[in-house]
């Protein structure tokens, strides 16, 4: 502890002189430089363009001009983007919870050494993430089929009539069912992993004391892996709030169902591209980016909070 | 630390706003006023050669374009085709705001010229010599293609309608041609109790055959006048479209299936989808499309809205245009014109194109080619007869490629929900409406 006393003796002594603090701080921005402007050209100037396209409004008619706040004040009263948004809501307090509870399940019975062919499972469970989503979705596209697709020749060789899939009322849970097949695999694997670190030895003290399997799961692997949850549950936040590429390759197949507006970023795409709105396309992913964040770190911050 | 952080930002500011100003620099550039060309400089630029790039997706010009290079040996006609529709106008409206990367000839749908030459994307051809080209045309391309004496492109074919049938099914279930929309509905009530799987028709909303229809039932929802428009579907003569379609939605009548999927060809070819009303453009389709249903189609004049009545409209059809940054317009209107009204027609036409020219509409070899697809019937004849009964005061709204965009999102609701076609079309209306006050025009409801 003693030898911590000299910077405490130095203290009398005359402060350096500015000069060479500057010199300091320039020896930091050599090294610090290339990542400095590389993060801010792909990734700060993208969200300052954003920003500075979100003031202005270009028209057929009238061309280009500022208009400061006013897309914010229209994006806060767009039915149409509230709509989505509620979309995408209802889809993550559906999907989520499912999809994380069925990778967790997977995760628990992986890990727990009781089954046979664990790695032939592991992977077979993983594979669905490894299939590009677009392919995935096309997959599933046709298979929900009712005339040509799995569906419709389900009904035919049973007799029975399962709904549509794609119909209006179905085809969210439909995107649902995707999706949970493409990330129970992905998130298995960060739970899986995040178990395989846990110590022996708190397992070998479990079973000493007598501890059941269920005991074990609830006090040693769940908290274990909070960490994990919470930046599952975050990832899943996130994924849920960006829906895009399922809604947007189904809707040939469902046109009325799917509509140009069905999630955030749909709209936004549909905005940009072919309302060629681009500016108020802009507006609209700022709000739905603050919003993001927002919901995510709250869940960060609970989810932390709790595992103290 | 505080103050490393403070120029740390102050850096990435300074990188942001050199970004920015770069970005901000594009765009601005105004390619109007009616250029004059004449036919020596244009033949000037064809000796002289050089790159003509086309955007088009219209199979025909591939043979045209080796003809034309055949003809000028300095010409190379550099033809991009590989996108078509939403895309096309995508790539193409980003390419003409970016100011770079913009082809010399982009085909045109007849509906959304109005919003190229609004915006001034566009050359006016008539100081090259399109404006002495009105009499080759019918007069319902022509009239898309141009604006008052401004001329934005020369007519490459024309989608006069017609009625598509599968005969045997017809014959199977001795159900008559309808001749009238109402017999229509009968025909469709009929066939589906005779075969529950059969259907008359296809439809799951589509912009351009619902607007064509309303076209052809007198009803004329857009008027356009510069940048003063009115949209309104709720005229007498629109409603006799809802009616009928009404019912046909309300009764099931129409197959769930949307037209250019592989469902659709599997319907047209095994006889559960027995009727198409469409643009005269479709028997090529037809042969490529569906092969195995050779023999078994004919056709018939579009029904009428009532007894006796002719009218008919248009669907579909597309112009080649010269946009405005274009870089050498002479040479792209040489092969425009080659294309669409010189030797091109031909050619063309030969390969199943169906012309907007008067004089091959006229030409006893083209009424008379029989078509073995069709079991030998002389299609042309009911064709070119539509042609002649199109309505030529119809008009699209100059932002009709997003209109036709949110069709479904509102109209297409009537097709899977109890909300009223006319509803759908109201709310397809107001979302127009919107937008178009949002872009500046003035519009009338």
């Amino acid at each position: 502890m003693t030898t911590l006393q000299p910077p405490a003796a130095a203290e009398p002594r005359p402060a350096p002189p500015p000069v060479r603090r500057d010199r300091r701080s320039w020896k930091g921005w050599g090294f610090i430089g290339p990542f400095a402007a590389v993060f801010a050209l792909v990734f700060l100037a993208p969200i300052a363009y954003s920003i500075y396209l979100s003031l202005f409004r270009d028209q057929l008619i009238g061309g280009t001009t500022f208009v400061g706040l006013e897309n914010y004040q229209q994006a806060i009263k767009d039915e149409l983007f509230w709509a989505s948004l509620g979309r995408v809501a209802l889809f993550l307090v559906i999907q989520v919870p499912i999809m994380l509870g069925i990778a967790l399940l997977v995760a628990l019975a992986l890990d727990s050494g009781r089954l046979y062919g664990k790695s032939f499972f592991r992977i077979t469970i993983f594979l669905p993430y490894a299939v590009p989503a677009v392919v995935a979705t096309l997959m599933w596209g046709f298979m929900y089929g009712t005339k040509y697709g799995l569906v419709g020749d389900v009904n035919s060789a049973f007799g029975w009539s399962l709904p549509d899939p794609l119909s209006a009322d179905l085809v969210l849970a439909s995107i649902g069912n995707i999706v949970t097949w493409e990330f129970v695999g992905y998130n298995m694997l960060i739970f899986y992993s995040a178990l395989r670190v846990v110590p022996h030895s708190l397992y070998e003290a479990a079973e000493i004391d007598g501890a059941s399997q269920w005991r074990v799961i609830t006090a040693i692997k769940l908290p274990a892996i909070r960490g994990a949850l919470v930046i599952a549950t975050i990832f899943s936040i996130i994924g849920s709030f960006q829906l895009f590429n399922e809604p947007s390759i189904l809707r040939p197949l469902a046109r009325n169902a799917i509509t140009t507006d069905y999630t955030p970023n749909f709209y936004t795409y549909s905005l940009s591209f072919s309302g060629q709105q681009h500016n108020y396309s802009a507006t609209v992913a700022i709000i739905m980016g603050l919003i993001t964040m927002v919901v995510a770190y709250v869940v960060q911050l609970r989810g932390m909070r709790k595992g103290a | 630390m505080r103050r490393r952080t403070s120029r740390l930002l102050g850096g990435i500011a300074l990188v942001t706003s050199l970004a920015l100003g770069a970005t901000a620099c594009g765009g601005s550039d105004d390619g109007a006023g009616t250029e004059s060309v004449s036919a020596e400089d244009i033949q000037a630029a064809l000796d002289k050669g050089g790159t003509v790039t086309v955007w088009s997706w219209e199979p025909t010009l591939k043979t045209v374009a080796a003809d034309f290079q055949k003809k000028h040996p300095k010409v190379k006609i550099n033809l991009v085709s590989e996108r078509s529709g939403d895309k096309h106008y995508t790539a193409l409206s980003n390419a003409i705001s970016a100011g770079k990367g913009v082809p010399d000839v982009a085909q045109l749908e007849y509906f959304s010229i109005g919003q190229y030459s609004l915006t001034k994307g566009l050359t006016d051809l008539s100081g090259f010599g399109a404006d002495k080209l009105a009499s080759t045309y019918t007069p319902g391309p022509w009239n898309a293609v141009t604006e008052g004496d401004k001329v934005y492109g020369l007519p490459m074919d024309s989608g006069p309608m017609a009625l598509f049938y599968n005969k045997q099914v017809f014959d199977k279930y001795k159900i008559a041609v309808p001749t009238t929309w109402d017999e229509y509905l009968d025909a469709a009530r009929k066939l589906h109790k005779a075969d529950p799987k059969a259907y008359i028709a296809n439809d799951t909303g589509d912009a351009g055959f619902t607007t064509s229809l309303l076209w052809q039932a007198g009803s004329r929802p857009y008027k356009v006048d510069g940048t003063n428009v009115k949209i309104d579907f709720g005229d007498a003569n629109a409603k006799k479209f809802t009616d009928v379609w009404q019912k046909l939605i309300d009764e099931k009548l129409l197959a769930p299936v949307t037209s250019w999927t592989d469902d659709w060809y599997k319907g047209l070819g095994d006889g559960t989808i027995a009727t198409l009303s469409t643009g005269a453009w479709m028997p090529a389709n037809f042969e490529s499309g569906v092969p195995n249903a050779s023999g078994q189609w004919r056709v018939a004049p579009l029904p009428a809205w009532a007894k006796g009545d002719k009218a008919s409209a248009e669907n579909g059809g597309s112009a080649l245009t010269v946009p405005s940054l274009a870089k050498n317009k002479a040479l792209a209107y040489a092969f425009v014109e080659y294309a669409n009204s010189g030797e091109g027609v031909a050619s063309r036409v030969s390969e199943g194109a169906f012309p907007a020219t008067r004089a091959e509409l006229k030409s006893p070899e083209f009424l008379g080619k029989e078509f073995p697809y069709f079991g030998g019937q002389k299609a042309n004849e009911i064709f070119a007869d539509s042609a002649a009964n199109v309505a030529d005061d119809w008009s699209y709204l100059p932002f009709q490629a997003y209109a036709n965009s949110i069709f479904n999102d509102t109209v297409g609701k009537a097709y899977i929900s109890g909300t009223r076609l006319e509803d759908g079309l109201k709310a397809w209306q107001d979302a127009s409406v919107k937008y178009g006050e949002e872009q500046g025009f003035t519009v009338e409801k």
